[in-house]
């Protein structure tokens, strides 16, 4: 097994689902933001924010994959990534910890899943006690038609 | 890419240009000598540097080019159209090849050789090689000779210098060319003395050659030397910077403001100015002469012209004014295509100019200023005009419009359909334009900047595009609103005023509704609104806020706003301040939200968007044409009632308002109680050396019992009559519009006059209640009174006067319709409107008394309707003229008793009185 099989993963709790977005495209990890809300936009954007003076999109994941609003008063926390140069952060429940993984292991998705989640699912994970969806940025954040996204 | 070239590139692609734009200026006018020389030196240069870079593709196309031009230095050949065409052509070819060289580094591969002959035969008549050989041998000789610098050191010192050749300043070519043979280059190594006297030569011609550039450079230095070559995306990111410093200072301004006085505020306020500098200087390096984006226009319209076979005259002013190299860049495209567009649809071909009476050569006008913040550019030609009838036929065909929408609409509305997508009036398509996909484009890409674009044209005679594009696009200036909770800026270029309003009578404004919609009176207008909670669908707080407005009236802020013509208002929660924001764009997921033109963070550190009023008034659509269309027909339903009177509003018995024209009333003046006397049971007062009776509007008025007493003195010639009332409160400028007949005595009606139910007081009946006994005859009092009113059309071009008859004539009864002159009049009549009489002036412009009443007594329509004159001097002549033409009677202006029996006469002699 040589070094370039491994893939490192941060992985990300959304209602209790395991996700993993590879380590390198995290920019930052978020809590406690204050968001601007976006009237008028696609109901997976949540608002904006400053982040050190830069624009960031937030994108409500949950949203996003259909699931229902999370209860947790604490706001959660945000994963910050880049597409195509623009930052958008990830809304998700929890951050956590990084995983080094054999990519050989990657199961493909089950054809079964829901159309949201096949959709953003780049394969996923047996770990020992849980299953980890391996997120697709690029799809996740190509949504409502966005075809400026996927070009 | 090799820093030469690229500067080669750069500096070619100037030098073309000018060159271009030199030619154009040259044909125009040939005896122009300064140009050819410029012209020359640069193509000259090019080729120089051709050789020199070993670009023989460019070269050889260059050196034919030369030639040609050396000729017309030398006179030896003119200047045609022809003999332009084809040096514009080699540059063109010129150009493509330095795309690609840009582009690949490499001179493309091909063979310009019919160019070149075609050259040449221009230059020589012939495709003569020899003579086109001999100058390219010379220049690619230098190259060949080269000889390391240590031995050229070594040559000269083995030379002794240069003053041991005392012809050392000419050296002729076949010297030159003799000595290079000679020398064979340095590898052969003969004797040494053989071998220095052409290197001798060779560097002998080097300082010649150096001091003929160092000259020329010394010319140029003057401007060169105080500047450098900037690139452009080194500025873009100091920009950046410096946006980023403004919103850093917005930031700590906003902590301070909030504390006293402390140790931060003196430093804070430097750092203010600086940045504020350190913007404004920027923004000046990026600043361009709008020129820049000219400089091809006219080369454009040449090759256009000769494409189209029209003579156009392209002039250009303001070439100078400034404007933010980003939006020069934006506007470019979009001012070709205008350009190109009035070229081709816009002015006729030369034989139709000239059956319609105009000259033969259109005319283009470019033009650019700076106007409050922005740049004006306005685009005109003296062509044929927007035709109406053609825009309503295609708007139809299009289904753009109904033909239904297109009868209410104005002039000026129908013409803006040319700027709808997939809109052509252009019968054929040509090359040039005529696609249907270019004034829209032009509009977008012109709206993207923050930019609006109007159009005036008259048929047959031009049309005018006027541009109106910010200074700068990186920094605005914003207003700061809020709405259910949420910041919004507003770029404040758009902002005409800023409103307070309620939805009760607690203000000066109120928000009306008309069927849901908001509206706001606003002066003379009819605001249509829009809340900012309904446009951006947020929700759950919208319902408190409706709720909160409709119950507890509560306050509301409008911003007053302009997009291109069209002008409405948005209302909002709160109103921040103004602050300089940076505009940001908006990530490419929500592109398609035209109602934000971009986001900024503020100085708090928030997020906010910014509002895009082209994309709101875009979502006001709909709501906008249907506002207008509203607007005219009230204005068609009152034309009378629309004009502003002047009113003394006054309270007098009771809380209510009280009005009175202002035309009426001769003095306001306050008596002292205690002059007032009775005398046959009435108050009078001595004023002005006579008895002036004192009345009442009616009892619940009384007079106080000391001190001062306020009254309205009326005059009508020798008698006075003081009106008694409680206290004067103001004159307003209003439209006098009586909504409410009344039937008690003394008023006429009522009328909302500052938003509030005001009842009009009939001056006639206070005047007859004083003096109905003295001059008993009720002839010049209103006879219609209870019977259905007489229609009175009153013409006259004076608003003065207008307004001082309308609530005269109204006063006495009568229904009146004014018109400004007698076109006006006969509009009214081909509307099919009809009247018992008509008052018309005599001096008017556009059609005067005397031609209006011969029209009415030429038609039928009109024909038995009487006609009184109006006017201001009455002379016998032109009193005979005027029975001549059919006018009833002839009255002085001033004249309120004749004019009043006048018309009462006139109407019972017409047998229309009742």
């Amino acid at each position: 097994m040589t070094i370039s099989n491994m893939q490192e993963y941060v992985t990300i709790l959304i209602a209790d689902q395991l996700f993993g977005i590879p380590v390198l495209e995290v920019h930052d990890v978020l809590r406690d933001l204050k968001l601007t809300k976006i009237p008028l936009a696609p109901a997976e954007v949540a608002g904006a924010l400053n982040l050190r003076g830069r624009i960031v999109t937030a994108i409500d994941v949950r949203k996003r994959l259909g699931l229902s609003q999370l209860e947790q008063e604490d706001g959660g926390m945000s994963i910050v990534v880049e597409h195509h140069g623009e930052p958008y952060s990830l809304m998700i429940d929890s951050v956590g910890e990084v995983l080094t993984l054999d990519v050989n292991d990657l199961q493909p998705t089950p054809v079964t899943l829901n159309a949201r989640w096949k959709e953003i699912s780049g394969g996923v994970y047996r770990l020992e006690d849980k299953l980890l969806v391996v997120l697709q940025i690029e799809r996740l954040l190509d949504f409502g038609g966005n075809s400026t996204i996927a070009a | 890419m090799d820093d030469l070239l690229s500067e080669f590139l750069t500096e070619t692609n100037e030098s073309i240009g000018i060159v271009d734009t030199s030619l154009i200026v040259l044909e125009q006018d040939p005896s122009d000598e300064s140009h050819i020389g410029n012209i020359f030196r640069l193509v000259h240069t090019i080729k120089g540097t051709c050789g020199f870079l070993g670009l023989p593709r460019l070269e050889a196309v260059a050196h034919a080019g030369e030639n040609v031009l050396g000729k017309i230095r030398d006179k030896e050949l003119t200047v045609t159209a022809d003999v332009v065409t084809i040096i514009l052509e080699a540059m063109d070819v010129i150009k493509d090849i330095l795309a690609t060289i840009e582009e690949t580094e490499e001179e493309p591969a091909g063979d310009d050789a019919d160019l070149i002959a075609r050259l040449n035969a221009v230059a020589f008549g012939t495709a003569s090689a020899p003579v086109e050989e001999a100058p390219v041998k010379e220049e690619e000789s230098i190259p060949e000779g080269s000889v390391s610098e240590e031995e050229l050191e070594a040559a000269f010192q083995a030379a002794e210098g240069p003053d041991d050749e005392p012809s050392s300043g000419e050296v002729s070519l076949e010297e030159l060319e003799a000595a290079f043979q000679a020398a064979e280059g340095p590898d052969d190594m003969p004797e040494p003395v053989a071998e220095a006297k052409p290197l001798v030569k060779d560097g002998e011609t080097k300082p010649v050659a150096e001091k003929s550039s160092k000259e020329k450079a010394s010319k140029e230095s003057s401007i060169a030397n105080q500047s450098i070559r900037v690139n452009v995306q080194m500025l873009e990111n100091l920009m950046t910077m410096v946006s980023e410093l403004v919103l850093t200072r917005n930031q700590l301004l906003q902590m301070v403001r909030g504390m006293d006085d402390n140790e931060f505020t003196v430093p804070l306020q430097r750092l203010s100015h600086v940045t504020t500098e350190l913007q404004e200087g920027l923004m000046k390096t990026r600043m361009q002469p709008i020129g820049n984006a000219w400089s091809k226009l006219p080369r454009i319209v040449r090759d256009l012209s000769q494409d189209l076979d029209k003579k156009i005259d392209l002039v250009m002013r303001g070439a100078e004014t400034e404007l933010d190299r980003q939006v020069l860049e934006l506007i470019k495209d979009p001012l070709t295509h205008m350009v190109r567009n009035s070229a081709d649809h816009g002015l006729e071909m030369p034989a139709d100019r000239v059956a319609n009476g105009k000259n033969e050569t259109g005319k283009i006008v470019l033009e650019a200023f700076h106007e409050g913040g922005h740049i004006i550019i306005k685009i005109t030609d003296d062509g044929r005009g927007l035709n109406g009838e053609k825009i309503k036929k295609k708007v139809i065909e299009n289904g753009l419009a109904s033909e239904a929408e297109l009868e209410g609409m104005s002039k000026q509305q129908i013409q803006n359909f040319i700027m709808r997508a997939g809109f052509s009036t252009a019968e054929k398509v040509t090359n040039v334009s005529g696609r249907g996909v270019g004034m829209d484009v032009v509009r977008s890409n012109i709206e993207k900047i923050g930019g609006t674009i109007a159009l005036t044209s008259e048929e047959g005679e031009g049309s005018t595009f006027t541009i109106k594009i910010p200074l700068t696009l990186a920094i605005v200036s914003a207003l700061i609103v809020e709405c259910c909770g949420e910041r919004f800026a507003i770029p404040q270029t758009s902002v005409l005023e800023l409103v307070r309003a309620s939805t009760n009578s607690s203000s000066d404004h109120t928000i009306e509704m008309i069927n849901e919609s908001p509206v706001l009176r606003l002066r003379d207008q009819l605001l249509p609104l829009l809340h900012l909670n309904d446009i951006m669908r947020l929700e759950t707080a919208a319902d408190e806020v409706a709720d909160q407005s409709t119950v507890k009236g509560a306050e509301e802020f409008i911003v007053v706003i302009q997009v291109a013509s069209f002008v409405f208002g948005i209302v909002v929660d709160r109103v921040f301040d103004t602050e300089e924001i940076v505009v940001k764009p908006i990530a490419p997921i929500l592109k398609n939200l035209s109602i934000f033109s971009g986001n900024t963070i503020l100085g708090d550190g928030s997020v906010i968007m910014i509002l895009d009023p082209n994309g709101v008034a875009a979502m006001a659509g709909d709501a906008a044409v249907s506002a207008d269309n509203s607007e005219k027909d009230e204005a068609k339903l009152s034309q009378l009632q629309d004009e502003k009177t002047a009113l003394l509003v006054f309270r007098a018995g009771g809380k209510d308002p009280k009005a009175v024209p202002l035309s009426l009333v001769a003095r306001l003046e306050e008596i002292d109680v205690d002059t007032i006397e009775d005398t046959n049971g009435k108050k009078v007062v001595q004023y002005r050396g006579q008895l002036m009776p004192l009345t009442t509007i009616d009892d619940s008025v009384s007079i106080v019992e000391e001190g001062r007493q306020p009254v309205l003195v009326f005059s009508d010639q020798d008698r006075t009559m003081g009106l008694v009332v409680d206290e004067i409160v103001d004159i307003v400028e209003d439209t006098l519009d009586v909504e409410m007949m009344s039937d008690r005595e003394g008023f006429v009606g009522s009328a909302v006059i500052r938003d509030k139910a005001t009842d009009i007081v009939d001056v006639g009946y206070c005047l007859q209640k004083c003096f109905g006994s003295w001059f008993g005859a009720q002839e010049t009092r209103p006879f219609g009174q209870g019977n259905e009113k007489q229609k009175v059309l009153l013409v006259d071009d004076s608003p003065f006067f207008r307004n001082m008859l309308v609530p005269l004539l109204k006063t006495a009864g009568y229904a009146v319709t004014t018109a400004e002159n007698g076109i006006d009049a006969l509009e009214k009549r081909d509307h099919g409107e009809h009247f018992d009489i008509i008052i018309s002036d005599i001096e008017m412009p556009e059609m005067d008394g005397f031609t209006f009443a011969e029209k009415v007594k030429g038609d039928e329509r009109w024909h038995e309707t009487p006609i009184v004159a109006l006017s201001s001097h009455t002379t016998p002549g032109d009193f005979d003229r005027g029975r001549a033409v059919g006018f009833s009677d002839y009255i002085a202006k001033f004249d309120r008793d004749s004019l009043m029996s006048a018309l009462t006469q006139t109407l019972k002699a017409s047998g229309s009185a009742k």
